[in-house]
């Protein structure tokens, strides 16, 4: 029988830390700090306006770039956000999450050997999406010594002739990394001498803190040659109700509603009209949940200047990425044997990335009580490590 | 009172509403502020009682102690120059009254009471109140069950359904 694969399915290596994820995931007694996701329950007045369109029976397909009342809202929003104004017709498409972005955007930008650089760590989905669409990953290792920030020293040691697309994931998961205006002038001003196009994933932006999140796509000439994703996963607690969206240039925009029509249909309806909601009337909703991820900020900051683990402060999403290279060990043991002494999950900086070696990524979308909890045990764990190197 | 400090009064008080038995340190290091500015604000609003005082949400019923609560409506007769305040005086004065406020609407006087049987409640409610000089009338509402009080639901969460290691 002939193989149904294809090579390039199969040469996309899965995740290297499959197996510590397994182990994580199935020890049911463990203490986690390793969710990618918020632990608060989508704000009521949103669940409670899906089940209300359920109820009178919105349960059809939507236009294929989702409901036109939610574009705009979308629009208004963005406005209101980055002070970016796109237009809600040709300007702007409902995505089954950031990453169905991510995936049909990549697909309508690259042709075989455009080169895409992608800064790391970063999200794992670039890489694969960016091979799946035919084109070249370049990986641009970030320094922890910029506060895993990127700069435009980073981007010429990569950038080639056959560069069309530069990832720009900020704020960052798993770093917490943010770009403020005077970190994304200079890059622009790259993007521009060279020519790119630039994927701003910006899911985790309601995420900042002391600072207001900053748009590339709000910098001068930058609005034409960006595509902005976002969605309503993180800053609205909604990642099971998959709904992402992309604002860009007309010409994109458009390829990419085409490839969604065909691939996908539309946005779930029932989270669409929830959104609806969300975009209207969940503002205090919105900043109360940013205010409590915050102070657990500082807590997690606080504690690791106690127990002495170096980290620097992240502005952004709900992940701290401390340092463990003075324990001499990879990230990977490190994270198992947390896990295996005193039963904390927390996910090897390597995950993100080769460059993530040396750190971890502790996610704080965790009640106060838990996080006390797990970073007394990971203090225990430090000290004894401490204490078998003396 | 300038900005800054009214700022951290009501980020203060937003915490301890629901967090009353912080530590001044911790909500400190929460709100990224001094230990001494959060320690200085407390004492001066529990002294101009802003706070007023740090009490505890109970499930009685889960704790097995039997706890009548009512809800009555009470018209009154206002008072010439003490509307309705002198009346509310000798209602809240009882300690068996947990909360007396003025209500807007078909009735004046809204009394909660905490009883241990359903028969205190009615002897409160025939003996000392209805008997009460301008007392027009009353309406007793038994509380049959508390889902949610003091902005807590009341009723057992479900438990998290997240999955624990996700990227």
């Amino acid at each position: 029988m002939r193989n149904p694969l294809s090579k390039k399915i199969v040469e996309i290596q899965p995740s290297g830390i499959r197996k510590f994820f397994d182990v994580a995931n199935e020890m049911k007694d463990a203490i986690s700090l390793g969710v990618g996701e918020p632990d608060f329950d989508t704000p009521w007045r949103i669940r409670e306006e899906g089940i209300f369109s359920l109820e009178k029976g919105k349960t059809f397909y939507t236009s294929n770039a989702g409901l036109k009342e939610l574009r705009e809202e979308i629009c208004r929003y963005l406005e209101r956000k980055i002070h970016v104004s796109y237009d809600p017709v040709k300007e702007t498409l409902i995505t089954v999450g950031g990453s169905e972005a991510i995936d049909i955007g990549l697909r309508c930008m690259l042709d075989p050997g455009d080169e895409v650089l992608i800064p790391q760590p970063s999200y794992v989905s670039y890489l694969p999406c960016t091979v799946m669409a035919d084109g070249i990953p370049v990986i641009v290792p970030l320094q922890y010594e910029n506060e895993f920030k990127l700069t435009v020293e980073d981007l010429e040691k990569y950038i080639t002739p056959k560069t069309k697309v530069l990832i720009m994931p900020f704020p960052n998961n798993p770093t917490g990394a943010i770009m403020t205006r005077e970190d994304l002038e200079p890059v622009a001003e790259f993007i521009k001498e060279h020519d790119l196009y630039v994927m701003s994933d910006e899911i985790y932006s309601e995420l900042t803190y002391n600072t207001e999140h900053v748009s590339i796509a709000s910098l001068p000439g930058m609005r034409e040659r960006t595509l902005v994703i976002n969605g309503f996963s993180k800053g609205f607690a909604m990642t099971g109700w998959r709904l992402g969206y992309c604002c860009g240039p007309e010409v994109l925009i458009e390829q990419m509603t085409k490839l969604h029509q065909f691939a996908i249909m539309c946005a779930p309806t029932t989270s669409q009209y929830a959104a609806v909601e969300g975009l209207r009337n969940c503002d205090e909703e919105v900043t109360e949940m940013r205010k409590s991820y915050d102070q657990r900020r500082r807590f997690l900051m606080h504690e690791f200047t106690r127990m002495g683990l170096e980290c620097f402060e992240p502005f952004g999403a709900f992940y701290v990425f401390p340092s463990i290279r003075e324990f001499r060990m990879s990230s990977e043991e490190f994270a198992t044997r947390l896990l295996e002494e005193e039963k904390v999950a927390v996910v090897p900086g390597t995950a993100f990335g080769e460059c993530g070696e040396g750190f971890l990524r502790i996610s704080y979308a965790y009640s106060l009580e838990d996080l006390k909890e797990a970073l007394g045990r990971l203090g225990r764990f430090i000290q004894r490590i401490r204490d078998e190197h003396e | 009172m300038n900005e800054k400090k009214e700022a951290l009064r009501i980020e203060i008080l937003k915490y301890i509403e629901k967090h009353s038995r912080v530590e001044l340190g911790e909500l400190a290091v929460l709100l990224g502020v001094e230990e001494t500015d959060v320690v200085n604000e407390m004492a001066e609003m529990e002294k101009e009682k802003i706070i007023c005082g740090y009490h505890t949400l109970i499930d009685w019923d889960k704790a097995g102690v039997e706890m009548v609560t009512a809800l009555i409506e009470v018209r009154v007769t206002p008072q010439r120059d003490r509307g309705f305040d002198r009346i509310a005086e000798r209602l809240y004065n009882y300690p068996e009254v947990y909360a007396v406020y003025l209500i807007s609407g078909s009735y004046d006087l809204l009394v909660t009471l905490e009883g241990k049987t359903l028969k205190e409640v009615s002897r409160f409610v025939s003996e000392k109140l209805s008997p009460l000089d301008g007392v027009l009338s009353t309406a007793t509402h038994f509380i049959l069950k508390k889902y949610k009080d003091h902005g807590t639901i009341m009723v057992t969460k479900k438990e998290s359904e997240r999955i624990p290691v996700t990227l």
